[in-house]
This record gives C-alpha cells, sequence and structure tokens, in this order.
C-alpha cells in the first residue's frame, strides 16, 4: 500500500517502504508544455529537500525539479531519454524521474495530501 | 491573470482568448504563446498545412515621397539593400544601419505596384517607435512617413496557404515569393506580400483592423488552418535559420557578423554611401572577429540563448543567441557568435549547460529545407 505526496512545486512522492518514487503532476506536465528532455539524477546522488535533482527541457524552456525530501537516489527512469514525451502522456506513472531512499520518513508530513493539492491548483488558476 | 495594464492589445485579442490562446507579455503587447494545440503541433502543422499568425504588433508604415521624389531612393540612405532596384510590387529584406554600421532593425521593404514612388514598410515591435522617429527625421523635408497604426498584420503560412486564400483571391500563382499584391478577401481591401518568418511558403496580410476579425474567423473556417501562437512562430524561424533581432543581431552587429552579407549587395558596396560603409566594406575585405553561425548540439538536450559555447579546453569563445528545440527537424538546433577560426561548417565547439560541456558542431542553416513558392516561368 503506497502514499502519495504533493509538493507546491508540483512533484508528487508515491511511497512504498523508505522508498520513493518522485514525478512531476499532470497540472505541471500541462504547463510546462511538450517535453523534449529530460536531465535526470545520477543513482547514489544524495539530495536535501529542496535541492535541484532533475531538469525539465520543454520547447519552450528549462524548469528544475526539486527533491521533496532528503534521500539517496536509488534508480532513475532510463526510459525518459528515449521517449521524453512520457511526462506529457503518463506525469503521474510512466513518466516518473527517480526514486529516492528517504531519510526521513517524517518529511513526508511537511508536503500535501491529494486533496490539499488540488485545493491548491484551483487556487492558481 | 491580469496583466500590466500598460500593455497593448492587437484587433485580435478577443478572439485570441476565445481560442484559448494563452496571453503573455511581448514588446509592449499581449499576446498569444500558443493555443490548446500547443507549440509543437503548432509548430508541425505550420509545416504540413497552414498556419495563421497574428504579428499586428510590428510596425506598419508607408514612406510617401515628396514631389519629384522616389521612396525607394531616399530609403537608401539608411539601410545597405538594393531598394531603388525593386520593381513595382517587389519587396525585399534590409535593415536600417546606424552610423557605426551596427544593424538598429531588420525590416521588408515593398515597392507598391499601385503607387511605385511609395513604400511600405513592416518593422519590429520592439523598435517601431524608434525606427519610425529615425526614418521621419532622417529623411524630414523630403519624404513623410505615414504609420498604419489602424492596420492588423496577418501571416498564414505554410505548404497549404497559398490553396486556402486561392479560395478567396483570384490570380495568387501570378504572385512569386517577395512580391505583393493589393486584392480584396470577402470585400476587405488588403495588401498582400508572399513572404514570411517560417521558411515555407506564405502571406503576410494587411488588412484594416476593423475588418480583422472577420477576415480570420474566414481564415480558421478551412481546415487546414490553425491559429498558431509567437512560441511557434520562434521555433519555426529557428529551425529557417532567420535572426531574431534583438537576440541574433543587434546594435552592436553589423550585417557581416551577423550573416547576412547577402543582405548588402554588389551595387550598394561598389557606390559605398549606406551608414557605416567604411566599417561593413572592412570587414568584407578582411573578415570579422566574430561571426553568426547555426549550431547542432549532439544528442537531445537544447542549449538556450545565453548559454557559453566553449572550445576544447572549456574556455568561453562565445554565446548561443538562440537555442531550442526543432520539432521538425527532430533535435536541438541554435545559433550563436563564435570566433571566425572555429566558424567553418562542422568545426566541434562545446556548450556549457548548468556546468557540463554539452558536445555540439557549427553547421549550415536553414535547418529544415526552405519551401518558397517559383512562380511558372
Amino acid at each position: 500500500m503506497s502514499t502519495t505526496r504533493y509538493s507546491e512545486d508540483h512533484e508528487w512522492i508515491s511511497v512504498d517502504g523508505d522508498v520513493g518514487t518522485v514525478g512531476i503532476t499532470d497540472y505541471a506536465q500541462k504547463a510546462l508544455g511538450d517535453v523534449v528532455f529530460v536531465e535526470l539524477p545520477d543513482v547514489g546522488a544524495v539530495f536535501i529537500k529542496g535541492d535541484e535533482a532533475a531538469v525539465v527541457e520543454s520547447v519552450k524552456a528549462a524548469s528544475e525539479i526539486y527533491a521533496p525530501v532528503n534521500g539517496e537516489v536509488t534508480e532513475v527512469n532510463v526510459t525518459l531519454n528515449d521517449d521524453p514525451s512520457l511526462v506529457n502522456q503518463s506525469a503521474d506513472d510512466a513518466g516518473w524521474f527517480f526514486k529516492i531512499r528517504m531519510d526521513d520518513a517524517g518529511q513526508l508530513d511537511e508536503l500535501m495530501t491529494e486533496d490539499q493539492y488540488e485545493e491548491f491548483v484551483k487556487d492558481l488558476d | 491573470m491580469t496583466l500590466d495594464p500598460s500593455l497593448k492589445r492587437t484587433p485580435l485579442y478577443d478572439l485570441h482568448v476565445e481560442l484559448g490562446g494563452k496571453m503573455v507579455p511581448f514588446a509592449g503587447y499581449e499576446m498569444p504563446v500558443q493555443f490548446p494545440l500547443g507549440i509543437m503541433k503548432e509548430h508541425l502543422h505550420t509545416r504540413e498545412a497552414a498556419g495563421l499568425f497574428d504579428v499586428s504588433h510590428m510596425g506598419q508604415a508607408l514612406l510617401k515621397p515628396g514631389t519629384d521624389e522616389d521612396a525607394a531612393v531616399l530609403l537608401e540612405t539608411l539601410v545597405p539593400g538594393n531598394i531603388a532596384g525593386l520593381k513595382p510590387g517587389q519587396m525585399r529584406y534590409t535593415v536600417l544601419l546606424n552610423a557605426e554600421g551596427g544593424i538598429m532593425d531588420d525590416l521588408m521593404v515593398t515597392r507598391l505596384a499601385v503607387d511605385p514612388k511609395t513604400l511600405y514598410l513592416v518593422v519590429n515591435a520592439a523598435c517601431k517607435e524608434e525606427d519610425f522617429a529615425h526614418i521621419a527625421s532622417s529623411l524630414k523635408g523630403k519624404a513623410t512617413l505615414e504609420r498604419l497604426d489602424d492596420r492588423a498584420l496577418l501571416a498564414l503560412q505554410g505548404p497549404k496557404a497559398a490553396e486556402v486564400l486561392s479560395r478567396h483571391v483570384p490570380g495568387l500563382e501570378e504572385v512569386g515569393f517577395m512580391n505583393a499584391i493589393r486584392a480584396e478577401i470577402d470585400g476587405a481591401d488588403c495588401h498582400m506580400g508572399r513572404s514570411g518568418y517560417t521558411g515555407e511558403d506564405g502571406f503576410e496580410i494587411s488588412v484594416a483592423e476593423e475588418d480583422a476579425v472577420r477576415i480570420v474567423r474566414l481564415l480558421l473556417s478551412h481546415d487546414e488552418v490553425e491559429s498558431i501562437g509567437l512560441g511557434a512562430r520562434d521555433s519555426l524561424r529557428l529551425e529557417a535559420g532567420l535572426c531574431l533581432y534583438g537576440h541574433d543581431i543587434d546594435q552592436s552587429k553589423s550585417p557581416v557578423e551577423g550573416n547576412i552579407a547577402w543582405a548588402v549587395p554588389k551595387v550598394r558596396r561598389e557606390r559605398a554611401d549606406f551608414p557605416g560603409a567604411g566599417r561593413i566594406l572592412r570587414e568584407l575585405s578582411e573578415g570579422v572577429a566574430k561571426k553568426l553561425v547555426g549550431i547542432l548540439p549532439n544528442g537531445r538536450q537544447p542549449a538556450r540563448e545565453g548559454t557559453d559555447i566553449v572550445d576544447g579546453d572549456g574556455a568561453v569563445i562565445g554565446t548561443v543567441t538562440s537555442g531550442g528545440f526543432g520539432p521538425t527537424f527532430g533535435g536541438p538546433v541554435a545559433m550563436g557568435y563564435v570566433p571566425r577560426e572555429f566558424s567553418e561548417n562542422g568545426t566541434e565547439i562545446g556548450l556549457s549547460v548548468r556546468g557540463k560541456i554539452l558536445p555540439a558542431k557549427v553547421a549550415p542553416m536553414p535547418f529544415v529545407e526552405k519551401r518558397f513558392y517559383r512562380k511558372p516561368q
């Protein structure tokens, strides 16, 4: 049973045990437009919450993706190298970016639930 | 969302919003950067069928000569192009030069078929106040500049543009590339030039503001035509290897540095009678220290404007002035300034993107084949 939490930077983290899978929300992919390249972190990279962890290049611009929690990258989604448009087609599933082994699961409480994120996005429009 | 209230709107603003255009500030106007189709599909649609662009923010004007004067001869004192040599109805790309031979703006100049001593000018939105003031004051007493602020400007671009427009305007097959006619579309008096900023066949259509919405709706009623925003306009012109003023060329760059020396034809080089002729002729014979070139990054990662260009040792040798992803090319494309010794096609260079060196090559432009119309002989 996994738990998904959301950041104000429009990342999601889906947690299973002490490993979280990180991606961007459907709202974010729509705002970015057609994704043409994703710069993924190295496996083994260690991030503090808020560190720049990846970069998404759309036809419009480059946008930073921030680590939503502290931890170490255990895996990256290499299929994005061949097909970055997966971020547009399946932002909340097949278009995930990286997996991170969390230092402190308590940091999840600082993020939003799905309901809270939906409210947050509603206020942005 | 409300943008800065000082921003101006074109006559098509309400229609853009109705069509779902995402409005952004650009050169003092609220303009659509994209429509619901999105930049990628808008770009591809323009290359496959036809795209309709609102470019009403650009500056349009007539340069009207005084008695016994020819506006084309007068304008040549400000630009290096062969304007006097334009036949009635012919148009040409040229640049306004400052006294040092730097580019103040680039513009399109048409010698009107109906009034051959008068020129129709189209200049960039961000430069129009300065351009028009400069032209009017420089030619004071010999010609008058009449601004056409009450006219909208539309661009219909793509391989289906002529076919679509022909349903409303007869005889377009007789209008060659870089030629203009005056004709009616659905009763609206239009000035139409066969040119554009995409590398495709197409027309730029000047129409009175009160007719603009009706003409746009009429053109959009054809299945081949989609509304296109500024985002795709930029990727289309970049793939076509066309400069963007204020980015690829500016006041500090000459036409030789900007790799548009073809805009200084032989007849003007011989006369050497344009602003900054000394510098430009010297650069033509001796070469320039830095030059605008096409750049192809290896791989898929785009290099944006402002990216440092580096040599094999990692030393900074230049800057990317335009860069992004070319949807038709299918990969990243860019242009930028490099020292002369790095300007040959195929030269290996590096692009410093977020602390990593991305390998790239100097490459010929355009990045995609130009498909301009050739009138049957």
